[in-house]
Order: structure tokens, then C-alpha cells, then sequence
């Protein structure tokens, strides 16, 4: 199990990373999420050993890692742009480890062979990697980092240079291998849907500091503040003042909502507004404006009122037809 | 996706040929060549063959002329070996230091490293005299000191290292510092420690260019005339000095003829060698910023050690020129009993005065206006020369591929060579000023090319493409995209040749009219003259060229400033 406590860092003045304190367990695969410069990368490589924290301490299973160098860590690292090595061939790259380790000849001819079999480019082996697509390329870079058995995976927006289809691919593949290899991991994004897709568990940094951690479905369900709604796309968010115990007044209009959190009159506020029509019998509240813009996605469609607010529905109104939404309002810390 | 556009461009590009039958592509190209390889047949091409029958003459094969070209080649190649060995010892943690860290004065340190190259050989050579020679600044100070530098073989290898360091760190420290960190990272978190990652990672993707740059050093090294000749003595005979020896002292310009076809073989060699590794090494990676501040123990000592070592070493010769031209430091020929010693500015105004039984015939500071003008006309002639050139080479075709190292070759042989041929071929029109110019012009034209043409082909397509669906006329296109980008290599190009020019001394030494010396031949005459004035002289000379060279080197720079700002 790998343990993350109390990270600091500061670069050029700045604090990158404000007491960062995680752990992957056995078998788990965590996901970082942020925006780019939340410190994420920073973060990764401090764990792989890359760069130096200000203070803190990275352990694995109870052993302090903190001042090892990376090359005795055992984790696996995997770049955004692959990083291969020009100069060798696939079943060269997918060894480099393997020979760093002394280990061999017949055993690495065999685990160079599974890893890429585990990729799916067991015929590739004598290719140069300057020939390889993206995909490719990124297929290697797994296998390599796979081929030295690490304790710990760590993916730096590994899919980041590829494109959409190749990249849902490539990420359901990946999931699948985590899943049968049980090696635990630390995925690092700035994408919210490959987050929730890979991570058994979700950290969103913001700032320097973890903002929200839990698993993917838990933060979807309850963002806590506005910062990680805003950020995860959950809705429309806009200030209310508390004018009576669960009454807040908005611009939109007056809207009822029970709130876990304890708030006094003439408190400030975060809501949310999920864009889904609520059932109206239990839901309060309504949503009302004149359309202004209507967006076809598939199986809904977006609409937008004139002011700012947005609604998913699965008829489209005409533009400039006034409606209302029963709607569900969540107040945020 | 691709499929139907390319087809569509395919189809356009055959129905702009069908319309423009006239002139068909290949005879475009020829006409851009025509000039330059007219200029090259006459100047080079044509003397490289008159060198080449005299060998081919009977007296040549003498025992005598074979006894002298081989031990010139055997002590060429050991100089030169030494030499390149030594330059890297000093290069490669040079290149590292520039392309790993990043401290304070960084950018001037590496400024200061490349100022050598671009000077003349006659101002290394002053300086290193002006330091360390036996009427230099070491040798006043310490009075006692009884080392001698001057006419040595250390003299000759320091110079050389002085010289070439910063191709070490440019062509090695550009490799180093364009490798993608990402893969040392990768190498890293696969369990290679730093050694490994050296020797297995960053090692190997360098060997190109530490190659690539040690042939052009063993070139440089191979070929340098005015270091050896001047810091060595003839007794130090390379080729390249005994050519000079053989054709201009002893008139055996047979001898001279075999010692340049030895040279010219060898120089050959070397530069297809270099022309492969230099191919091999344009690989380009991610070219992201590696730098780090020191921050270990080791690194801050190493950084320290190497900036204090580097500045040493090329702060010193290049400062103790000016210092000694204005402090005089020993009687005048023709003084006697006590001696001036302080500052003076005699060395400058005796500049300016013809004396009788001086070196010349002439004021001394006419050869500095030799020097101009031949410098002025060696810039008109280049550019013209150079432009149809760098457009054919922008886009290379087959024709290119063949051409482009033939119109390197003046590159890679000897200037002393170039003025043999001159002698041997135009030995009639010595008397004339007008020769000097095209030597000099035959030394530039490749460096003009080399300037212009990456300019020219670092214009995307796509850029004009852009500027004319926004409305651009053709003209327009150049005014707005192509002009802007070629007046400053044009500058760079234009200041490249005027430098070349100003410093040549080879080629200069062999076919200047005594009574047209440039400042070159004048320093070289002072230093070769006895006396403190003549001294002084060659010191105030060698200190107006260098701030000539320097400012020389500042306009280059700027010029291409926007570009890369590498070689």
C-alpha cells in the first residue's frame, strides 16, 4: 500500500502542493483529477521519485520511500507522450527494465513476450517505435512499464495525445489489464469521464490541495462544494441567501432545499441546479425562462433559457417558448 | 479521410504543369546555379585542377617533396588528434553544464565561448602572444617566470581548444538539451540508475552529434594555418603551413601542389564523414527545456568550478590584447637607456604615420581600409552568389543532393590551398587588388549559403497559403511573409561574409599585394618584426580587428535573433 503524507511544494514562490496526504491500497486504482496546473504532474513525479518534495513522506507497505531514488522505487511510470526510447526497437523498450535488473535472457524474452501480449502487439516485437501510431506507441509504453512487475503504476494523462475513439478504447483496455494484473495505480487527468471510468477512487485537486476524495459515484452524488460541481460539469451554479431555515432567495427566484449543512439567515450559499427534470410531486422547485437555444445530443436535448441556465429534456421546446421545470436543488458548502 | 484531398491536390498539381509547359522545372534550377557554380568552375574548381596537373608533373614525385608531405601529415594528424582530444575533455562538461543548468551570467558564459570561433586567427594568435608570449602581460608581471609559450606545441593545442570548444557545446549541448527529459524520467522509473541512464539512454542517442562534432573539431584542428604558423613557428610544420612554406619561401610549387592533394584527400574525407553524422544527428525530439538550478553539493561545485574555469580561460587571452596594446612595457627600437613604462595610446597614433624603413609602404592604418573595402565588395559578391544558390538548396530535388556538397567544398579546404591555386593559376594578375575579394568570396559563399537557406525553407508553405486566401497578391505574400524573414538572414548573411572577410588570412597571406596589406597581414608583418613599437603596433591592430569581428558577431546575432538562435 502506498502512502502519500503531507506533500509540500513550492515552486518559483508559489505553492504548488499544499499537504497532500493519500493512499492507494492494494490492488486500487485512484485517479487525480485537475485542472492543468493544479500540481498533479508535480505530485506524480514526486512519488515516483522524479522530483523532491519541500516536506512530507511517500511510503510503500510501511517502508519510507521519501528520499529513494526513482530507480529503486519499482514504479511503473507512464508519459502522456510515451517517452519511448528512439534509439531501440519495441521488444528493446519493453526490456530496458528488464536489463536494469540483470535479469535473464530467457526470462525476459518471456516477459517481454506476456507484456505485450497483455497489450495486444505480441507481433511488434522487432518494429522501430518511430513506426508506430500514437496508439501504438502508448501500447508499448504500458507493456514497458508492466514488463518490471512494479508495486505501483503511474499514468501522466496517458491518453491525452490520442484521439476520442482511440481513446475510450484504449482506456476500457487499461482498465482491464489494472483489473487482471491487481497492480495498484495512480492515473493522472484532467478528463472527468476517463477519471470516473478507471478510478476506484477519485481525488480532485484543486489548488495545491485535495478538495474532494471519494469514489466515483459518491463525488458525483455529493460535489460538497462549488469549486468540484463547477469543475465535474454537474449543473447550473449561481449564489442564494438564506432568508429562512431551508428558504433561499436567488435571482432566479425562491427556491426551497434541505440542506445538510447549517446555515444562519443571511447567509451566502452555493446551489446547484441539476439539469434533469425532477418529479414534479415531490420537487418544490421550478425552473422557468424562455428558451433561447436548443442543442440535439442523441437521446436528449440541451436547452438553454435566456438566463444562462441549461436543462436537459427529452422534447425540444421551440426557441423563444417560455417553460418550466420541476428541478432538484442541492446546496453546496 | 486523407484519400480524396490528396487525390484533389494530385489532379490541381497536374493541371498547373499542363498549363506551365514553357519552362520546365529542372531548366529553373539550372539558372539559379548558373552564377554560383560559373564563380565556383573559375575561382576553385579550375585552380583545384591546375594544383592537381602539377602533381601529376614529374617533379613532383621527388624523395625530398615525399620526406616533407609525410612528416606534414604525420605531425597534422598528431596536433589534430591532440588537439580534438583535448577540446572535448573541456567541451563535452561544457555542453553538459550549458544544456543541464541554469545559473546566473549563463547566457554571457556561453556568449563568451563562442566569440573565438568567430574571430580571426591573427587575434587568437595576438592574444595568446599579448597573455602568455615573451613580451606579454604574464611575463611583465612576473619578471622571473622563464616558461616559455610562444613556439611551443602546448601554444598550438590551447589555441586550437580556445577555438573549437564552443562547436563541442553547440552541436552536443543542442543534442543534449533537445532530448526529451521525459525519456531520462522513463529510463529512471525502470530502475536505471544515473550511470545507466548515460550509458544506455542519453549515450547513445548522442553518439551522432558527439561524432558530428568531434569531425568538425579534427577538421578545424586539421586545417588551421594562421594558429600553427603563428603560435608554433615553422618549425611546426602541418600541411597546411608547409604549402605556405613551399610555395611562397622556397618557391617549389610542385612540392606545394602534393602537399594540397594530400590536404584536399583528407580534408575530403573528413567532410563526408561529418556531412553523415551531422545528417544522422538532425534528429529532432522534444525540444523542451531541461534546465535545472544546482542544487546538490556537487552539482553547485561543478558549475562553479566550470564557470570560473571557462571564463579563465577565455576572458584572459581575449582581454590581454587591448590592455597590452595601450601599456607599454619595454623600450622602443632605437631607445635606449631608460624605459617608459605606463599607459600610452602611441600604438594607435603610430598607426597613422608612414615611417620610413616601417614593415611598409603605406600609413598602417591603410591596410585597415584595405580590409574594408575588401570586406564591402566580399559581402556584394556573396549575396549575389549566395541568393540563387540558398533558393535552389531551400528546396532540395536530386540536382540539390549532388550540389550541395560540392558547393560546401571551399569549406572543408584549406584557405592556404585556395591561395595556392590562386598563384598557380592566376599567378599573372597578383599585381591586381582585385583577387583578394574573390578569395575571400570563395571562403564566405558557403556560410552565406548556410545562412540563407534555412531562412528560406523555414517559410511554411502554409504561411503564404494563408496570407493569399486572406487576399494576399503574390507580391503582397512576399512583402508581408517571405521579405520579413529574409532581410534579417540577408543581414546575418551580409555581416557573416563582411566578418569572414575582415579575419581571412590563409589565402590573404598568399596573394596580397604588399602594398594592399589588410589588417591581418599587418599584424602578422608587426609580430614578426622586432621591437616594442612593432609589438605595440601588432597589438593595437589585432584590438581594432577584434572589436571589428566582435561587432561583427553582435549584428549576426541579433539578426538572427528571431529564428533559433543556433547553428
Amino acid at each position: 500500500m502506498l502512502e502519500v503524507r503531507n506533500i509540500f511544494k513550492t515552486y518559483e514562490g508559489r505553492l504548488l502542493l499544499n499537504d497532500i496526504s493519500f493512499s492507494v491500497a492494494e490492488g486500487k486504482t485512484i485517479c487525480l483529477l485537475g485542472a492543468s496546473g493544479s500540481g498533479k504532474s508535480t505530485l506524480l513525479r514526486i512519488i515516483a521519485g522524479l522530483e523532491s518534495s519541500d516536506s512530507g513522506i511517500i511510503s510503500f507497505n510501511g517502508l519510507d520511500l521519501t528520499t529513494t531514488p526513482p530507480h529503486l522505487r519499482d514504479f511503473g511510470l507512464v508519459f502522456q507522450d510515451y517517452a519511448l526510447f528512439p534509439h531501440l526497437n519495441v521488444n528493446d523498450n519493453v526490456a530496458f527494465g528488464l536489463k536494469m535488473r540483470r535479469i535473464g535472457q530467457t526470462e525476459t524474452v518471456e516477459r517481454v513476450a506476456t507484456s505485450l501480449k497483455l497489450v495486444s502487439l505480441t507481433e511488434f516485437g522487432d518494429r522501430k517505435v518511430t513506426d508506430l501510431s500514437g496508439g501504438e506507441q502508448q501500447r508499448v509504453a504500458l507493456a514497458r512499464a508492466l514488463a518490471i512487475q512494479p508495486r505501483l503504476l503511474m499514468f501522466d494523462e496517458p491518453l491525452g495525445a490520442l484521439d476520442r475513439a482511440l481513446r475510450e478504447d484504449l482506456l476500457n483496455e487499461l482498465r482491464m489489464i489494472l483489473h487482471r494484473t491487481k497492480i495498484p495505480a495512480i492515473y493522472v487527468t484532467h478528463d472527468q469521464e476517463e477519471a470516473f471510468t478507471i478510478a476506484d477512487r477519485v481525488l480532485i485537486l484543486y489548488d495545491g490541495k485535495i478538495i474532494r476524495e471519494g469514489t466515483p459515484a459518491d463525488v458525483w452524488a455529493k460535489p460538497e462544494s462549488a469549486i468540484v460541481a463547477g469543475f465535474l460539469g454537474l449543473g447550473n451554479l449561481f449564489d442564494g441567501e438564506v432568508i429562512a431555515q431551508n428558504e433561499f432567495q436567488t435571482e432566479h427566484g425562491t427556491f426551497t432545499v434541505k440542506c445538510i449543512y447549517k446555515h444562519s439567515r443571511g447567509d451566502k450559499v452555493h446551489l446547484l441546479v441539476r439539469p434533469l427534470p425532477a418529479d414534479a410531486q415531490r420537487e418544490a422547485n421550478i425552473l422557468s425562462g424562455v428558451v433561447t437555444d436548443v442543442i440535439f445530443q442523441q437521446d436528449r436535448f440541451k436547452v438553454t433559457l435566456e438566463n444562462g441556465l441549461y436543462i436537459y429534456l427529452p422534447d425540444a421546446p421551440k426557441v423563444g417558448q417560455k417553460i418550466s421545470v420541476s428541478v432538484k436543488v442541492e446546496c453546496l458548502a | 479521410m486523407n484519400q480524396p484531398i490528396n487525390h484533389g491536390d494530385a489532379q490541381n498539381t497536374e493541371m498547373i504543369k499542363k498549363l506551365r509547359v514553357s519552362v520546365p522545372p529542372w531548366l529553373g534550377r539550372l539558372l539559379l546555379w548558373l552564377f554560383p557554380l560559373s564563380f565556383l568552375t573559375i575561382f576553385f574548381f579550375l585552380p583545384l585542377s591546375k594544383i592537381l596537373a602539377f602533381t601529376f608533373d614529374t617533379s613532383a614525385f621527388d624523395a625530398d617533396n615525399f620526406r616533407i608531405a609525410g612528416s606534414a601529415l604525420r605531425f597534422t594528424f598528431y596536433q589534430a588528434f591532440l588537439s580534438t582530444l583535448l577540446t572535448l575533455l573541456i567541451g563535452l562538461p561544457s555542453a553538459y553544464l550549458f544544456a543541464r543548468y541554469d545559473f546566473r551570467g549563463k547566457s554571457i558564459l556561453r556568449a563568451l565561448t563562442a566569440v573565438p570561433f568567430m574571430l580571426p586567427t591573427v587575434v587568437v594568435a595576438a592574444g595568446f602572444s599579448a597573455l602568455l608570449g615573451p613580451r606579454g602581460l604574464t611575463h611583465t608581471l612576473f619578471p622571473l617566470s622563464s616558461f616559455q609559450f610562444i613556439g611551443t606545441l602546448p601554444a598550438i593545442l590551447i589555441a586550437h581548444v580556445f577555438y573549437n570548444t564552443t562547436i563541442i557545446i553547440r552541436i552536443v549541448g543542442t543534442a543534449l538539451s533537445s532530448l526529451d527529459p521525459k525519456l531520462e524520467q522513463a529510463a529512471r522509473s525502470l530502475g536505471a540508475d544515473t550511470f545507466h541512464v548515460w550509458k544506455n539512454v542519453i549515450l547513445p542517442l548522442l553518439r551522432p552529434a558527439i561524432f558530428a562534432a568531434t569531425l568538425l573539431v579534427f577538421l578545424f584542428d586539421f586545417t588551421s594555418f594562421g594558429v600553427i604558423l603563428l603560435l608554433g613557428g615553422s618549425k611546426f610544420s602541418t600541411l597546411e603551413v608547409e604549402i605556405y612554406l613551399q610555395a611562397v619561401r622556397q618557391l617549389n610549387l610542385p612540392s606545394a601542389a602534393l602537399l594540397a592533394v594530400l590536404q584536399l584527400i583528407c580534408t575530403l574525407i573528413f567532410s563526408i564523414l561529418y556531412t553523415r553524422f551531422a545528417s544522422r544527428s538532425t534528429i529532432q525530439l522534444a525540444p523542451r527545456s531541461t534546465l535545472i538550478k544546482p542544487q546538490t553539493l556537487k552539482q553547485k561545485l561543478f558549475v562553479t568550478l566550470f564557470c570560473i574555469l571557462l571564463s579563465a580561460f577565455f576572458l584572459l587571452p581575449l582581454s590581454s590584447l587591448p590592455i597590452r596594446s595601450l601599456f607599454r612595457f619595454e623600450a622602443d627600437r632605437g631607445q635606449r637607456g631608460e624605459v617608459q613604462y605606463g599607459f600610452t595610446t602611441d600604438y594607435y597614433t603610430e598607426l597613422f604615420i608612414n615611417r620610413r624603413g616601417s614593415v611598409f609602404y603605406v600609413p598602417p592604418i591603410q591596410a585597415t581600409l584595405n580590409s574594408l573595402g575588401y570586406a564591402g565588395a566580399t559581402v556584394v559578391l556573396s549575396l549575389l552568389l549566395g541568393y540563387p544558390a540558398a533558393i535552389a538548396l531551400a528546396k532540395p530535388a536530386r540536382l540539390e543532393k549532388f550540389l550541395d556538397p560540392l558547393i560546401m567544398l571551399p569549406l572543408g579546404s584549406s584557405a592556404v590551398m585556395l591561395g595556392l591555386g590562386f598563384i598557380i593559376t592566376y599567378g599573372k594578375w597578383l599585381t591586381s587588388p582585385w583577387l583578394v575579394p574573390f578569395a575571400h568570396t570563395l571562403v564566405a559563399l558557403p556560410f552565406v549559403i548556410r545562412t540563407l537557406q534555412p531562412a528560406l525553407a523555414s517559410i511554411p508553405q502554409r504561411l503564404r497559403q494563408a496570407a493569399s486566401s486572406l487576399g494576399a497578391s503574390p507580391f503582397e505574400v512576399w512583402r508581408q511573409i517571405d521579405f520579413p524573414i529574409l532581410r534579417r538572414a540577408t543581414l546575418a548573411a551580409g555581416t557573416f561574409a563582411f566578418t569572414i572577410s575582415l579575419g581571412e588570412f590563409g589565402a590573404t597571406l598568399l596573394i596580397a599585394r604588399p602594398e594592399y596589406p589588410t589588417i591581418p597581414i599587418a599584424i602578422e608583418r608587426f609580430l614578426s618584426q622586432p621591437g616594442g613599437l612593432n609589438y605595440g603596433q601588432s597589438m593595437a591592430m589585432a584590438t581594432i580587428l577584434m572589436l571589428l569581428a566582435i561587432i561583427g558577431m553582435l549584428a549576426i546575432e541579433k539578426f538572427r535573433l528571431p529564428n533559433t538562435g543556433e547553428f
